[in-house]
């Protein structure tokens, strides 16, 4: 027992390594002075500024956080939506349909997500006119598609855990469905609709495939242009840019945690 | 993932009866994914068996109608399906897609399952921290993820430094665009989705059931893969699932970390599409390629289904 269980703890502390090293590699050569990532050259914070000088990543920034904004939030209301109809309303037509078309997207390649969504897209210009041109209003569509879908698992559970009975007594009280929804449910499921839409923003935030198959011309989202620089080789404001995104996340991850933490101790 | 319902809740009898808005509730997700999901489909499905043409869009259409006749004619193109059998490109690309999400899954079942029994196994406190640090790399952007393994796996880069500093290796070897690097990619990219299934059944299982193989003289490789691995089929089938799926489509992995041979399906019909601007063979080989991974898609559904019953 005790001879396996040292054999474990050593695979998994190689298994964290390998999991944190090239994160850690990435902050420490986003300082590196010098322009080969991997000679190192002195401590440095030019790469941040290039970083903020250069106005093509920043530019792709602030379309792809709109464009994350927009598509997280329409993902959170389609999504709670979905999780509602498929926990809360019984059997109904359709519902088989829905359930079935709610998780394929969790596990749907990229590659065919976009294409398809493009095809559909260049169909229904010719057909109506509309969407006229690909751009941000295509991605927004194409992103709220399938971060939908995370939204409605991460939902779904919650609901179907929920003990039914407060929104059972607000029923018996006089509550309408609107006003049960929005002052019983709602706040019993707010924890799951918040991980949701961050989880959705994220995904928005970080996806290539399906943005350039279904972007314009002039609309580069940040993936798409770290990709075309990364392709040529290792890029040193990528690093710097890397190394920012990881300390926010690392900052919403540990404040949630302890928020997390803190209503513990109170329950 | 489909919630079992029981129909009889006070709470699911009122809403129904009462809400004047239930079509709403239920129709608006219903309809955004009829008309952005499964119509998508269809336009692919109908797209495959068009040809190219020199417009815009660039296909043919399948439906003709002629007007001095009036008759309609129904045009189905076989040839892009025939052309997927006929050229070994993209068999080589489907069987080597296959081949390398297959020996990524079982490299990442390898990694991952270590790393999720001793989480299972830790104090309640350790076990939080430990999962954090297993979900935090995937709010970090994949795409980075994927590009931090480009500086570690250069010709000139840290890991065949290491190599060298060991003596495994004399001089540097290439690592970076080859077949090792897009297994290294996938694994490490994918790894939280086959850790977290194997934890949660991990976590379930009865431990008191090792110590009774332990009593009656079971060896620990015994009871682990009498005892322990059965148990956690259920999260094996799943992690193998949720990695291997995405991975057989994958584009970018491959893209920044594999070498010009290395084929997958993913990224040959990316080149179909933007480079060779063929969308009815780019459809058809996302048609098979769907064909490919519904049987693995079935399997985990009906799988998870079983497990929420």
């Amino acid at each position: 027992m005790q001879k396996r269980s040292w054999f474990l703890n050593t695979s998994a502390f190689l298994g964290f390594l390998f999991l944190y090293i090239p994160i850690i590699s990435l902050v420490i050569f986003s300082f590196n002075k010098s322009k080969l990532v991997t000679v190192w050259g002195g401590w440095s914070l030019k790469w941040y500024g290039e970083l903020f000088n250069n106005e093509q990543i920043m530019s792709a920034v602030w379309l792809s956080l709109k464009i994350a904004f927009v598509s997280a939030w329409l993902a959170v209301v389609l999504g709670v939506l979905a999780a509602f109809a498929l926990t809360r309303m019984g059997r109904f037509k359709g519902k088989m349909l829905l359930s079935g078309m709610v998780s394929a997207p969790l596990v749907m390649p990229d590659v065919i997500t976009g294409l398809s969504l493009l095809l559909l897209f260049v169909a229904m210009e010719s057909l109506f006119g509309w969407p006229a041109g690909r751009g941000t209003l295509t991605i927004i569509i194409a992103h709220a598609t399938f971060c939908m879908a995370y939204v409605a698992v991460i939902v779904q559970a919650r609901l179907s855990d929920l003990d039914e009975s407060l929104e059972e007594a607000a029923m018996d009280l006089g509550a309408k469905p609107s006003t049960l929804f929005f002052l019983v449910t709602l706040p019993l499921i707010a924890p799951a609709v918040i991980s949701g839409w961050l989880l959705a923003f994220t995904l928005s935030l970080d996806d290539l495939v399906i943005a350039s198959f279904v972007s314009g011309p002039g609309d580069s989202t940040l993936p798409m242009v770290i990709f075309s620089k990364v392709r040529l080789g290792v890029t040193p404001e990528v690093n710097a840019l890397a190394t920012l995104m990881i300390l926010i996340v690392a900052i919403g991850v540990t404040v949630a945690m302890l928020q997390m933490r803190r209503k513990e101790k109170q329950v | 993932m489909t919630v079992p319902v029981s129909a009889g809740g006070p709470v699911r009898r009122l809403l129904s009866k009462l809400n004047p808005g239930r079509h709403l509730v239920r129709g608006i997700p219903l309809g955004w994914l009829i008309l952005f999901f499964l119509v998508p489909f269809l336009v692919v499905l109908k797209i495959s068996f068009a040809e190219t043409a020199i417009a815009i869009p660039p296909y043919t259409s399948l439906l003709e109608w002629d007007a001095d006749e009036a008759y309609l004619t129904l045009q189905l193109n076989l040839g892009n399906f025939l052309y997927l059998l006929e050229d070994s490109l993209y068999i080589d690309a489907y069987l080597s897609s296959i081949r390398i999400a297959g020996i990524s899954t079982i490299l990442a079942l390898l990694v991952g399952f270590p790393m999720a029994y001793v989480i299972a196994r830790a104090r309640a406190s350790t076990r939080t921290l430990l999962l954090a640090l297993v979900i935090l790399p995937f709010w970090t952007s994949f795409l980075l993820r994927v590009y931090s393994w480009m500086a570690l796996l250069k010709q000139n880069g840290p890991v065949n430094d290491l190599l060298m500093l060991f003596g495994f290796i004399d001089a540097p070897i290439q690592l970076l665009q080859t077949d090792f690097a897009v297994f290294v990619g996938i694994v490490y990219t994918y790894l939280p989705f086959m850790i977290l299934p194997l934890y949660s059944t991990l976590e379930k299982m009865d431990m008191t059931l090792l110590e009774a193989a332990s009593d009656l003289g079971a060896k620990p490789w015994q009871s682990f893969f009498l005892i322990t691995v059965p148990l956690a089929m259920p999260g094996i089938i799943a992690g193998c699932m949720l990695v291997f799926i995405p991975a057989v489509g994958e584009y970018v992995i491959p893209a920044l970390l594999g070498g010009s041979d290395t084929l997958m399906i993913g990224r040959v019909l990316w080149d179909e599409f933007t480079l060779n601007r063929d969308w009815p063979m780019a459809s058809a080989v996302a048609i098979v390629m769907l064909l490919f991974l519904v049987l693995p898609i079935m399997f985990l559904r009906n799988r998870s289904d079983r497990l929420e019953d």
